[in-house]
């Protein structure tokens, strides 16, 4: 079957005054139809830079320098400015991270919504407001509440209404970054069986995007874990979880306290610049310092399925100890 | 509604310290001025009028707190004293005939460079690194160093005296009755043009520059990326997302910048010899018509506490996080 | 609180605690902007301290026939009276940069303490000062200067006092905000918890942190001391014999000088203020920029397509 969206050799840079850093490089993943994929990995290891991308919202200093971005097998880079206006939210829509920033705060949440409905669909302010009003009662909210600002509603009412927003067009893929960092535990459970509950309705696919590993794990099908700009594995979210392959991805793991089982001491994560010109290392080992060549490599597929960031040299079972 | 109650409560307290600070400064200032103005004034003045000047200026024997508060209450009552350079007219009616000149002069100019600054600092900052953005700023920042009145000046010598393009002097033509018609209308215009002109000059950088970097940053924030991902056309983000939010700093701007303009348009009519209530003020320093400067100096007050107050009214409209509460 | 310690506290070389990249002050050269600032100023400072030497003798003595234009032995032309503009304007410099700098010093050293002390002490006197500080730019400032000069006897301290008076309220707000977003800082929390006295605090930890925001309020004073002595003494309300920029455009202005077409009698005059004034809004913004990045003009590039 045909990906919904395919991004291979992507790479993104920043470029300072006199300093490039690589936001990310050589990134490829494939999402299916109805997929919800999950990208994994610490703050600013470029999870958000690849959802920009994917939606053309990077703005200078970063630039796109090399890769492609295929939706549905249409090249998403060559898009022309106004292709590019009518691509975005009608097939690919966008949760952002913190709602209360997402949301305009002069502007009521209808007249936010009913932005999309005129611009898209072209339709008459009165219709827009009635399936505006229909999209709240899709998301379990009260239609009178179109007539509210954003300040006069609680963290996990807004973040319904962006993600009511967010499936307004029924697009064929649904980016979430960080959908529910913002929220408390409770708040955040209901968020999710929401966005479940929508997906299996109305069946789009998500670039599902969390640093809460276990978070992802309940949701996402497949899943890769980001560290540097870089995927270092790529494999069944499943299979990932319970026999992760790179140590990243372990230290990722052991860095969220399981809720059962015996008490850990927690590994915690450094952290090291990329630049261009030289390398800021790549995959930080907490078990085996002997063998740490000094980029990180590609990723090579082990099994059917699951790849791994691994130099040829070490064999997959030395790796996965 | 509360915010507008507690600044109501504020231009008052704001207010009652001018009047105090005018009651004050004839009374306790070294040099004794009020004596120098009676000196200067002694011939054409009645005695009973320069008994009523007495008093105003604290120079009879009731008690300090006596004198405050029927100072006070003659201020309500819109008395102000008798205007000495404008012998033996009352301030109250020398402000009258002269302010409308004034708030045409300042309205006009205040608008004009209001609306075109925004204006232009939003399209700088849409159109980062653009002509617009790069060479205006330090252009207008340039032109900002003049004085007020010096630029008038300029004008003035420039357009006026050796172009021979706009008239020199005054708010239309002495050989014109005032009327509500065509010629007169136009005479007025023209009048208007040089003195306005130097006032936006002078005021448009600071709107633009201020407009452009609160542009810069609320262009930033997350809203004006969803925005953008929504696929909303780029003017629609510019007004709707980025310029409306940005224009509150700018509103609240307005009020600050009134008592500057207000200043800028004293200078200018001062120039041009426009007769509103800043080339007055300049008559009253030449005759030392203590009065008459208290007089206006307390009528801009308030001209400007209520122009601040309007503003309010208009942030309350545009911001509804204040607005519920 | 001894006069050493302010006086140590307010250089910008103590160190402060987030370390910055660079010196405020290297980036400052380093500046396009902020050089051409500087140098002007530094151009005018030299002529300023130079005058008696440049056109030596009493500036406002009449040695000539009036309302001349620019020529080999008057370089800038003479006024209506037969003085020597040239000689003017030098002069002029020195009352006009003095009267400007003393008021920007005077002033923001008000605004520092006004500043400080709301946000630090907070409370009450937080309250109370703010609402001073709001009344004061509350008001119309031209015409509360205009009253003030008035009553007061004419002369230089006179204009200084006035405009010290008017001119200190919009820095404190801006030191305000800033000193007290630096007071909620932990490392300020700490000092107090190790029981350092308060002025200590305000002058040794909070004031340091801020040298770039005194800095652009202390440039701002100066312009708005130079510009409003200007027009002070334009409507005659300075010390008309004192030889100032301002009082240059206020003879020229009574001896209509527009009128008889000699440009020369207050274009000089009225062009230095703006270069001063220029100079330092230059400074101003280039300050501005390196504390806030974000402003800093990039070339704009593309994003490439496929």
């Amino acid at each position: 079957m045909e990906p919904v969206l395919e991004v291979s050799g992507l790479r993104v840079e920043y470029r300072g005054d006199g300093r490039t850093v690589v936001g990310a490089d050589d990134v490829s993943f494939s999402i299916g139809p109805g997929e919800i994929f999950g990208l994994a990995g610490e703050s600013g290891c470029g999870k958000s830079t690849i959802a920009n991308a994917v939606m053309r919202l990077l703005k200078p200093p970063a630039e796109i320098t090399a890769g492609s971005i295929r939706f549905q097998g249409g090249d998403v880079l060559a898009l022309g400015e106004r292709e590019l206006r009518a691509f975005r939210w009608r097939q690919i829509a966008m949760v952002f991270q913190s709602a209360m920033n997402s949301l305009n705060p002069v502007l009521t949440i209808g007249e936010q919504i009913v932005d999309i409905f005129t611009t898209h669909e072209k339709l008459k302010k009165r219709v827009a407001r009635e399936k505006a009003g229909e999209l709240l009662e899709l998301v379990g909210m009260d239609p009178g509440r179109l007539k509210a600002y954003p300040h006069q509603l609680s963290g996990g009412m807004r973040q319904r209404v962006v993600i009511a927003m967010a499936v307004a067009l029924r697009p064929r893929l649904l980016i979430m970054d960080e959908p529910t960092t913002a929220l408390d535990v409770v708040v955040q459970q209901e968020i999710m069986a929401q966005i479940r509950d929508l997906q299996r309705e109305l069946g789009f696919s998500i670039l599902f995007i969390t640093h809460d590993m276990s978070l992802m794990v309940e949701l996402s099908d497949r899943m890769g874990v980001m560290y540097g700009g870089r995927i270092v594995e790529l494999a069944d979210a499943k299979d990932l979880f319970a026999k992760p392959l790179h140590p990243y991805t372990e230290a990722l793991m052991n860095a969220f306290p399981p809720l059962t089982g015996p008490r850990r001491e927690l590994t915690g994560l450094f952290d090291a610049p990329r630049t261009a010109d030289s390398c800021g290392f790549h995959v930080r080992c907490p078990e085996d310092r002997s063998d740490c060549s000094m980029n990180i490599p590609d990723l090579r597929e082990v099994a059917p399925g699951r790849w791994v960031a691994r130099s040829t040299a070490r064999s997959p079972e030395g790796a996965s100890r | 509604m509360r915010l507008i109650l507690r600044n109501l409560g504020f231009y008052l307290l704001a207010f009652w310290a001018s009047i105090t600070l005018n009651f004050v400064l004839p009374r306790f200032m070294p040099g004794d001025p009020v004596s120098r103005m009676f000196a200067q004034a002694q011939g054409s003045m009645q005695p009973d009028q320069i008994a009523q000047l007495r008093k105003l200026f604290g120079l009879d024997d009731r008690p300090l707190w006596e004198q405050y508060v029927s100072y006070v209450k003659s201020v309500f009552t819109g008395d102000l004293g008798i205007s000495i350079s404008r012998f033996p007219t009352p301030v109250s009616e020398v402000i009258g005939s002269q302010i409308g000149w004034t708030l045409l002069l300042g309205g006009v100019a205040l608008v004009i460079a209001a609306v075109a600054g925004n204006l232009l600092g939003i399209v700088a900052a849409w159109r980062r690194g653009g002509v617009l953005d790069s060479a205006f700023p330090p252009l207008l920042i340039f032109v900002g160093s003049f004085p007020y009145f010096w630029l008038a000046m300029g004008a003035l010598y420039l357009f006026g005296v050796s172009l021979g393009w706009f008239p020199l002097r005054h708010a239309y033509d002495v050989g014109l009755t005032p009327g509500f018609n065509g010629e007169f209308l136009a005479d007025v215009a023209t009048h208007l043009v040089l003195p306005a002109l130097t006032i936006v000059l002078v005021s448009i950088g600071g709107w633009m520059l201020g407009m452009r970097n609160t542009m810069i940053a609320t262009a930033a924030e997350d809203y004006i990326t969803m925005a953008e991902a929504k696929g909303l056309r780029p003017s629609r983000i510019m007004f709707r997302y980025a310029a409306r939010n940005a224009l509150l700093p700018s509103v609240t701007n307005f009020g600050m910048a009134l008592g500057f303009v207000v200043g800028g348009a004293l200078l200018t009519e001062v120039v041009f010899a426009y007769p509103g209530i800043g080339y007055q003020l300049l008559m009253a320093v030449q005759g030392l018509d203590y009065p008459l400067m208290q007089g206006i100096f307390l009528t801009l007050t308030a001209a400007v506490l209520f122009a601040n107050f309007l503003v309010d009214l208009v942030y309350v409209r545009l911001d509804p996080r204040v607005r519920v509460r | 609180m001894t006069a050493i310690e302010i006086a140590t506290a307010t250089t910008p070389t103590v160190p402060a605690r987030p370390a910055r990249r660079r010196g405020l002050l290297r980036q400052l050269i380093d500046s396009k902007k902020a050089f051409t600032g500087l140098v002007v100023l530094v151009l005018f400072a030299l002529l300023a301290l130079l005058a008696p030497v440049l056109a030596p003798g009493d500036p406002s003595l009449i040695n000539s026939t009036g309302s001349q234009a620019p020529s080999a032995a008057h370089w800038l032309g003479t006024t209506a009276k037969g003085q020597d503009v040239l000689a003017l304007t030098l002069w002029g410099a020195r009352s006009s940069l003095f009267v400007g700098f003393t008021v920007g010093l005077a002033a923001t050293g008000v605004a520092i303490v006004v500043g400080l002390a709301s946000a630090y002490f907070g409370r009450i006197l937080d309250d109370a000062l703010t609402l001073v500080t709001n009344v004061f730019l509350l008001l119309p400032g031209l015409p509360l200067l205009i009253i003030l000069a008035a009553f007061l006897p004419p002369g230089t301290s006179t204009v200084i006092l006035v405009l010290v008076v008017t001119g200190w309220a919009g820095s404190a707000r801006v030191l305000r905000a800033q000193a007290k977003s630096i007071r909620g800082k932990d490392f300020v929390a700490a000092a107090v918890v190790t029981g350092e006295r308060p002025l200590r605090i305000m002058f040794r930890e909070i004031l340091p942190n801020m040298a770039s925001v005194v800095m652009t309020t202390l440039l701002g004073c100066v312009i708005f001391g130079i510009g409003a002595q200007a027009g002070l003494e334009f409507l005659g309300l300075g010390d008309s014999s004192v030889v100032s920029w301002g009082t240059n455009l206020y003879w020229a202005g009574n001896d209509g000088a527009l009128m008889t077409g000699t440009w020369w009698a207050f274009v000089p005059s009225g062009l230095c203020i703006a270069l001063v004034a220029f100079a330092l809004a230059l400074v101003n913004y280039a300050v501005d920029e390196i504390t806030n990045p974000r402003l800093r003009n990039r070339r704009t590039r593309r994003e490439r397509r496929g």
